[in-house]
């Protein structure tokens, strides 16, 4: 009884800090619509800035509270609301869920640069040294005051929301923002405030929590996948079965800790718990109506099979220079360019055609890697068709409950599945289900042996190189094959109108369970070719947080096309690693990177590669440009192979050639031709901004279905 | 027996009844208008119709089957089709391809023969798009929108054909085109229902008119009738008005 007793407590002070987190997270969903996957990193930064001004600086503790709760965070949720989410209306649902993501990496990117990872540091519990007893069970101050701290948060809220003219507000705005503002709310004020308390309660849930676990900037950020399963609990609108949701996820956690018999392959289920509480959460929780149109400014243009062959060969041909020039260990660190691609690659028919978000990519691509590994005894081949269909019936049998769900209730089931697979399933040592031997990491990595193929054996970094670019180049003419096929047309149809699509008679399940497999396949054959790349393999190449940037630099590159997949392997695993080469100024500027492009994806949601390919427009348009460009490249690779010049002049003049091209291209047929963008000017007010003309009349009246004008005339 | 019969019909918001005990049909080969004021429950009526709104009690049944059970889907494959008063196209597709999707679909679950191709061809020559086949349907306007709905549910060789407001927005000339193409899909047998704003459109082409208001069937008969029964210019006009 003493047991139960002293876990429930426990249970009852870890799950008051996850109803903390939670609450901030309804409120600022609730009034912006925004889930903020950033809400445990926000905590994360005023836990540490609480640490600097508390215990490194010894300032007293009223003073560090009083600046990280009422001024550090507060300025951070308004600066989040002002310079970021303001600018998402109309985006879909992936981009603002993308932004998201891009603050919580650039926030641990910006964590790990104030604060140097792998110090320790340390907050000693709160009222260390008071405690009382209950029942002979001693109960902390610190434990005490978490609860009393989550009953006065909730309190305090419960009256603030239905006692205030601003919660009263905000409790309006999230009825209907535009009905609201006309009744003299103002939403922008609203939501600031929404994000300024959002991010004062995540404050004050992370510095209640690091007296009990480490500071450490990528920990602290996740544990709010925790709290993540309170607020579905709450389905993102109740707070107070948030709260409760909050109680029973703690104390689920504490009695696993104490009750559980601690073997190894148990361990983890512990960790693992609250996401596969989520999850479960997620599949009892009722469906929602079929989701109908949404404005969007997203577009993504279809792409062409000349276009495509021409990327490819691109594609290929880089392979085939990097292999031949850069030295053996940079062929190892560039070589990920493309398999990375490959991941990213998984994610454009997924997300950008159909729509669906997967947190899960890299526990695919780890899945893919381990079938490889296992069965890939040599190198064999056949052992890629098994990391396709392997992950993709996984990934079949994941989404199949999930599919009920849609926009953020899926990317949280399948971070749910995510995390549950790194912090267990990943872990376990061999076991058997019926006949079928299981092993997966064998407690600490496996060995993939290179693709070997008719005995040719792909066991260099150069010949790998070359393997992975033809790889990714086949791959995204697939993917292309699938945006133009009958199949890829539905994907983008239920993108648009699920409702319309379901009275069209489309089995709106097995299209997505489809582009699920396919997506979770394409993902396996990655993470094989990946894994031979590594040669060893571990859990932490396919951790849930290590996928995140993927998915964001694919989004920021253009999740619809194939080139954005391309934009993601290139900026993730050549750019952000040659830029930490710099210097260690730099290399914090390349963990910071991938958070301020997905943060900066609002002002343009179809993704960069269509300005870069408007960039290179003038080329494409005139002849004399494409074959300076196809004679110049192959000279200067040829001297670079003839050791004319080493790689310090080659890879500038490289990149200088097509720039020349572009420049030179420009200056003859005059930059890109500008259509002339004529200025559209809203109906309701025609007539006030310009001129009356007659023509507006008859575009009003086609608006509006009126066909004639009467004229009353006073007798 | 009618093709469509809409059986004591509730639905329940909150404390809002959008619907009360609706009772209708839908005859194959004629036009059956809905009319009411905003707000009536025209389209919560549709949506239960094809399932994406489930009724708190009533039954909906299609040629004799009651579609309880049944997801919008299934209903879409026993033949039921519809357009939305509030577009639901599909934005980044032309209007050839937001056709040919629903083309693809009914080819993939009928078995039908035809070559999805050609009915695109001929569904937009049906409904009069062959000028902006091409464009994307995010850049055109409203009254043409809404004849790419058409097309679309056309598409799928619907038994049912249920209209939300497809007039709104054409003008006179699209209007007369548009009461003709009516008169011609209920002639190949379609029962198609009327949910209009355009009283006069829906008083020259429609065979039996239901009025709506407050989520009740306040009048039914044919259009002569409607029009003069006191209870419907009551809902129109105002209470005071003869």
């Amino acid at each position: 009884m003493d047991k139960f007793l002293t876990f429930t407590i426990v249970g009852l002070s870890t799950g008051a800090i996850y109803a903390i987190i939670a609450s901030g997270l309804v409120l600022t969903y609730t009034t912006t619509g925004i889930f903020n996957f950033a809400q445990g990193a926000i905590g994360m930064l005023c836990a540490f800035a609480f640490w600097q001004m508390y215990i490194a600086w010894e300032w007293p503790l009223w003073l560090a509270l009083l600046l990280s709760l009422l001024v550090l965070a507060p300025l951070i949720g308004a600066f989040i609301d002002t310079a970021i989410m303001r600018g998402l209306e109309d985006t879909t649902e992936v981009t603002r869920l993308v932004v998201s993501i891009g603050l919580l990496v650039g926030l641990i990117g910006l964590a790990n640069w104030i604060w140097k990872p792998g110090v320790s540091r340390n907050v000693p519990a709160f009222f260390s040294g008071h405690y009382f007893s209950l029942a002979d069970t001693r109960v902390t101050g610190q434990q005490l005051a978490t609860i009393a701290v989550a009953v006065i948060v909730a309190l305090s809220l419960w009256l603030f929301l239905r006692l205030t003219r601003t919660g009263v507000a905000m409790r309006a705005v999230v009825d209907d923002r535009a009905l609201a503002s006309l009744n003299g709310a103002r939403p922008n004020r609203v939501s600031m405030l929404a994000w300024a308390m959002g991010c004062t309660l995540a404050g004050i849930g992370g510095i209640l929590i690091v007296p009990n676990v480490a500071l450490d900037a990528g920990t602290l950020s996740l544990l709010i996948v925790n709290a993540y399963a309170a607020a579905i609990i709450g389905r993102l609108r109740s707070l107070p079965l948030t709260f409760l949701g909050a109680l029973i996820l703690g104390c689920t956690e504490a009695y696993l800790s104490g009750y559980l018999k601690s073997t190894p392959n148990l361990a983890g289920l512990r960790l693992a718990a609250p996401a596969i509480l989520l999850f479960i959460v997620l599949l009892v929780i009722p469906t929602s109506r079929l989701r109908g149109r949404r404005q969007s400014r997203e577009f993504f243009p279809m792409p062409s099979w000349s276009g495509t062959f021409v990327f490819a060969g691109c594609v290929v041909f880089s392979g085939v220079v990097l292999a031949t020039t850069l030295s053996n260990s940079d062929a190892v660190t560039y070589g990920r360019i493309f398999a990375v691609g490959i991941l990213a690659l998984s994610l454009v028919p997924l997300v950008g055609f159909a729509g669906q978000i997967s947190l899960a990519t890299l526990s695919f691509a780890g899945i893919g890697a381990l079938v490889f590994g296992h069965l890939g005894a040599g190198g064999n081949p056949l052992a890629l068709v098994l990391a396709f269909v392997i992950p993709a019936a996984v990934g079949a049998l994941i989404a199949l409950p999930a599919l009920r769900l849609s926009g953020i209730y899926l990317a949280l089931g399948t971070a749910g599945f995510a995390v549950a697979l790194d912090r267990w399933i990943f872990n376990l040592a061999d076991f058997n289900i019926g006949p079928v031997h299981i092993s997966l990491f064998e407690l600490g990595s496996t060995e993939v042996a290179p693709l070997n193929i008719f005995g040719y054996s792909f066991n260099t970094p150069s010949r790998q190189m070359v393997l992975v670019s033809v790889a990714f180049a086949v791959l995204s003419i697939a993917v292309v094959g699938v945006r133009r096929s009958a199949y890829g047309r539905r994907l983008l149809a239920m993108k648009s109108s699920e409702a319309a699509c379901a009275t069209l008679g489309l089995n709106l399940v097995g299209t997505k369970l489809t582009v699920f497999a396919l997506s979770a396949g394409i993902s396996g054959v990655g993470g094989a070719i990946l894994g031979t790349q590594l040669r060893s393999i571990s859990p932490q190449n396919f951790d849930f947080v290590s996928g995140l940037p993927v998915l964001l630099l694919t989004v920021v590159g253009g999740i619809g096309a194939v080139g954005g997949a391309l934009f993601a392997g290139v900026s993730l695993m050549g750019i952000l690693p040659l830029l930490a080469l710099l210097g260690v100024f730099f290399a914090n500027v390349a963990g910071l990177l991938p958070g301020i492009a997905g943060v900066g994806l609002g002002r343009n949601p179809n993704g960069s590669i269509h300005d870069i390919r408007d960039g290179f427009e003038p080329i494409i348009r005139y002849r004399p440009a494409i074959i300076w460009l196809a004679i110049v490249i192959p000279a200067v690779w040829i001297l670079r192979l003839a050791g004319i010049y080493g790689n310090a002049v080659f890879f500038p003049l490289l990149v200088l050639s097509p720039v020349v091209a572009v420049i030179f291209a420009t200056l003859k047929i005059g930059g890109v031709e500008q259509t002339p963008t004529v200025e559209e000017i809203p109906l309701e007010w025609k007539g006030f901004i310009e001129p009356w003309k007659e023509s507006d009349l008859i575009e009003l009246d086609a608006a509006l279905g009126i066909n004639e004008v009467s004229i009353h005339v006073a007798p | 027996m009618s093709l469509l019969e809409i059986s004591e019909v509730s639905v329940r918001f909150g404390g809002n009844l959008a619907l009360d005990g609706v009772t209708l049909a839908a005859e194959a080969g004629e036009i059956t208008g809905l009319i009411g004021p905003n707000g009536a429950g025209k389209t919560t009526l549709f949506n239960v119709i094809t399932g994406l709104q489930s009724p708190t009690s009533g039954r909906v049944i299609l040629t004799g089957r009651e579609l309880r059970k049944l997801s919008p889907t299934r209903r879409a494959r026993l033949g039921m089709g519809r357009t939305f008063q509030r577009l639901e196209l599909f934005g980044m597709l032309s209007v050839r391809e937001n056709i040919r999707v629903a083309a693809d679909i009914y080819k993939s679950y009928s078995g039908s023969k035809d070559d999805p191709a050609q009915v695109v061809e001929a569904m937009i020559d049906k409904v009069g798009l062959r000028s902006v086949a091409d464009a994307r349907v995010d850049a055109l306007p409203t009254g043409q929108c809404r004849l790419v709905e058409l097309a679309r549910s056309l598409a799928t060789r619907p038994k049912v054909l249920l209209l939300d407001e497809p007039a709104s927005g054409q003008d006179d000339t699209e209007t007369v085109a548009f009461a003709l193409l009516l008169r011609e899909l209920a002639a190949e047998g379609m029962a198609v229902v009327l949910v209009e704003h355009d009283v006069a459109l829906v008083m020259e082409v429609c065979a039996k008119v239901h009025v709506l208001d407050f989520g009740r069937v306040i009048a039914s008969g044919e259009p002569a009738d409607i029009q003069t029964d006191s209870a419907v210019l009551a809902a129109y006009l105002g209470s005071g008005a003869k």
